[in-house]
């Protein structure tokens, strides 16, 4: 075999169904032999939709996420997804074209170090300079990707490479004497956070990415419900339990809830799981939680004690971890009053915006959630569409809400639903823009349609980068400085393509609109004219400590 | 405070460059770093020095370079016991009128004159640091016209 059918063999032995992708100069000899393949190959319109895509289609599924691209340009153009991927810790493959061998160096045509590039980007990198490495190279990249905290790993592999011949050896086993991810907790630190637990009189669980991945929501409800303590997550941790729960609190942080705030604010133990205490959490380090001891479950030691001090790190797979937790709980908490104090923030402090003037965005997502009930997968651009779309929709089950948390990448949002709608074809994909976002990736619509992805796209629109704006309203004197933004007909646009495209106004026209585009055998785009300067709130300022909640009706 | 912490790599090319990546990205600030094979030519030793406000940085430094996938262990010398030497050439002015001094302060540090110029020798010396800035400190007297040193080595007893 060449090197290029060794890389399509080890995909196909990895189970990869799908790979999105753009052919170039230094990938000709692979895109020979994916001419014969039977994998599924998605011809992007822009390297950066394939990165985000194959990152959609990880969250989407938990697998890993397989995009390919050119040497040069077409490498730095998924360096955004590959970054987006790594802030997430999303299981990702970047298999890029690298120029000949004997040219690397040389400043050859379409050359980037892209091992260089995407060194502090990814979880690992290779550049691949002999054949004979090609085929264990891939199975270690597969197995670092998705063990331990997952990330993207990048394979750089040269034309001349792609070329050579050698004999296809898999190897059956991976053993990298440097790499031993720890799953199990250990047991003296379950014991101490048992201990901890009975002695607490406040305790709230913070639940974060980590959950998902690991695919402990199960066990997450069991300790919620044990405990009879309120739970809050972040943004990646939307999905891990569902909102609809009595003992829910929805989202702390930046633009948490303002009772998830004040709860974790008075808590006496926070037990995070498979969260990493993330600024836009935590305000104010120094005045973050001052009564709490902290659990912390993650399976990154580096994660831990990294930004607050933590009084138990258990460093492995939450799943595991929580169901050995459960276990070892003999004693539990009477939360009692500490309930009753929690309903009396969720009580004066409900979630709420003013249902006057303009179509308002919040309106969109309560009514699309009316609509779905939770069954639909959402992906988010980054602003406050995705902030509306975290608030609004109450999520219930993990893999159903697919945005950009640590990068905050706007243009992710779009090509993450075709990715995600590649790998649940069955389920309703929708993704909720600002007519900013959608702009900066919309070449994707082509991709959508020459495929028969038929993703829905509702653009809140509000001629604005409306999280820019809003800063810029509440701490820079009201001094608009180039948000105001234009935007194309939406409408013609997407009709331009083969797509569907609606304008909705009014209220009353809302609940049509997202009938006919969900019902639609199509790629569909809304653009929704809502409210000019609608604010996300709660807000708490950057650097202030989280319960200092500004504006709005909160 | 001052921390030496040795890390065994795999002995692969861009090793060096990750872990001098993850330094600069991180703010971390590398005082001095000496890299060379070992006895296992797959794998490399790195000694490094580290300048820290507190425990906490050095904490996560660990921890970052434990997480790099080609780091194989991460040692922090300073809670043990160890040897540490580093090895300096100093090019010294000389005069023949002050020679017999001059080799006497090379005695005493059991240093090694390597080249004898018209104006002026190359001194070899090795030693723990402390050592190596008194032995500078003499020699300053003579005056330093050239001054290399390698950054520390490290080996826990």
């Amino acid at each position: 075999m060449n090197g290029a059918q060794i890389l399509i063999e080890c995909l196909k032995r990895e189970g990869v169904k799908a790979i999105f992708g753009y052919p170039g100069g230094q990938v000709l000899p692979l895109f020979d032999k994916l001419y014969d393949s039977d994998i599924r190959f998605i011809l992007v319109r822009h390297e950066q939709g394939a990165a985000h895509a194959a990152d959609g289609y990880a969250r989407a599924t938990g697998k890993p996420g397989v995009c390919i691209a050119t040497s040069g340009p077409g490498a730095t153009n998924l360096v955004t997804g590959i970054a987006n991927a790594y802030m997430d810790s999303i299981p990702m493959i970047a298999i890029t074209g690298q120029v000949k061998t004997f040219l690397i160096g040389n400043d050859a045509f379409q050359e980037a170090d892209v091992t260089g590039i995407t060194r502090p980007i990814t979880k690992h990198n290779f550049l691949v300079k002999d054949v004979k490495d090609l085929a264990r190279t891939m199975r270690e990249a597969f197995y670092i990707a998705t063990t331990g905290r997952p990330g993207p790993v990048v394979i750089d592999v040269p034309s001349d490479v792609q070329l050579a011949e050698c004999e296809f050896k898999w190897p059956e086993t991976v053993d990298i004497r440097s790499y031993n991810p720890t799953y199990q907790g250990h047991p003296g630190q379950i014991k101490k956070a048992a201990k901890l637990i009975a002695d607490a009189k406040k305790p709230i669980i913070y639940a974060g990415g980590g959950v998902i991945t690991s695919g402990a929501s199960e066990e997450l409800k069991e300790l919620v419900v044990k405990l009879n303590a309120p739970i809050t997550w972040t943004l990646m941790g939307i999905g891990s339990f569902p909102s609809d729960h009595e003992l829910s609190l929805g989202m702390l942080g930046m633009h948490g809830t303002a009772y998830a705030n004040h709860s974790i604010m008075e808590s006496d133990l926070i037990i995070a799981v498979g969260a990493r205490f993330d600024d836009r959490v935590t305000g104010r380090l120094d005045a973050f939680a001052p009564h709490a001891k902290i659990i912390h479950i993650d399976i990154d030691p580096s994660s831990i004690s990294k930004n607050v001090k933590v009084d138990v790190p258990i460093v492995g797979d939450a799943k595991m971890i929580l169901g050995e937790l459960l276990k070892e709980i003999k004693k539990i908490p009477d939360t009692t009053e500490w309930l009753k104090t929690v309903k009396a923030w969720k009580d004066k402090h409900p979630m709420q915006y003013k249902q006057d003037g303009l179509l308002k965005p919040q309106y969109v997502i309560e009514q699309l959630y009316e609509l779905t009930k939770g069954d639909c997968i959402i992906t988010t651009e980054v602003g406050q569409n995705q902030m509306w779309a975290a608030q609004w929709y109450k999520y219930k089950n993990p893999r159903t809400f697919i945005s950009s948390g640590g990068l905050g990448t706007m243009g992710f949002g779009f090509p993450a639903a075709m990715g995600a709608k590649i790998a649940c074809p069955d389920k309703l994909v929708v993704d909720i823009a600002g007519d900013g976002s959608i702009q900066m990736n919309i070449q994707e619509l082509g991709t959508c349609i020459c495929n028969k992805i038929n993703v829905k796209v509702f653009i809140l629109n509000n001629g604005y980068l409306g999280m820019v704006r809003q800063w810029q309203e509440l701490f820079y004197k009201k001094r608009y400085s180039h948000v105001c933004i234009t935007s194309p007909d939406f409408v013609k646009l997407a009709e331009s393509y083969g797509a569907v495209g609606i304008r909705v106004t009014k209220k009353e026209e809302v609940r049509p609109a997202l009938e006919r585009a969900i019902a639609e055998d199509n790629v569909v785009f809304v653009d929704f004219v809502v409210e000019p300067e609608e604010n996300v709130y709660p807000m708490v300022p950057a650097g202030e400590a989280i319960n200092r909640i500004i504006g709005g009706l909160a | 405070m001052r921390h030496t912490i040795s890390v065994l790599v795999e002995n692969k090319f861009g090793v060096l460059a990750r872990v001098a990546g993850l330094f600069s990205a991180r703010g971390y600030n590398i005082a001095s770093l000496a890299v060379s094979e070992t006895l296992d030519p797959s794998i490399s030793y790195m000694t490094i020095v580290v300048e820290v406000k507190d425990e906490s940085i050095l904490e996560q430094i660990m921890k970052q370079l434990n997480k790099l996938i080609d780091v194989i262990t991460v040692t922090d010398f300073t809670k043990k016991e160890h040897a540490d030497r580093e090895l300096v050439l100093v090019k010294v002015d000389y005069s023949a009128k002050e020679k017999a001094k001059l080799d006497s302060v090379v005695k005493k540090y059991a240093a090694k004159i390597i080249q004898c110029n018209d104006d002026n020798v190359i001194i070899e010396a090795v030693g723990e640091q402390t050592q190596i800035k008194e032995l500078l400190e003499t020699l300053n007297k003579f005056g330093i016209q050239e001054l290399i040193r390698t950054g520390r080595i490290a080996m826990a007893y």
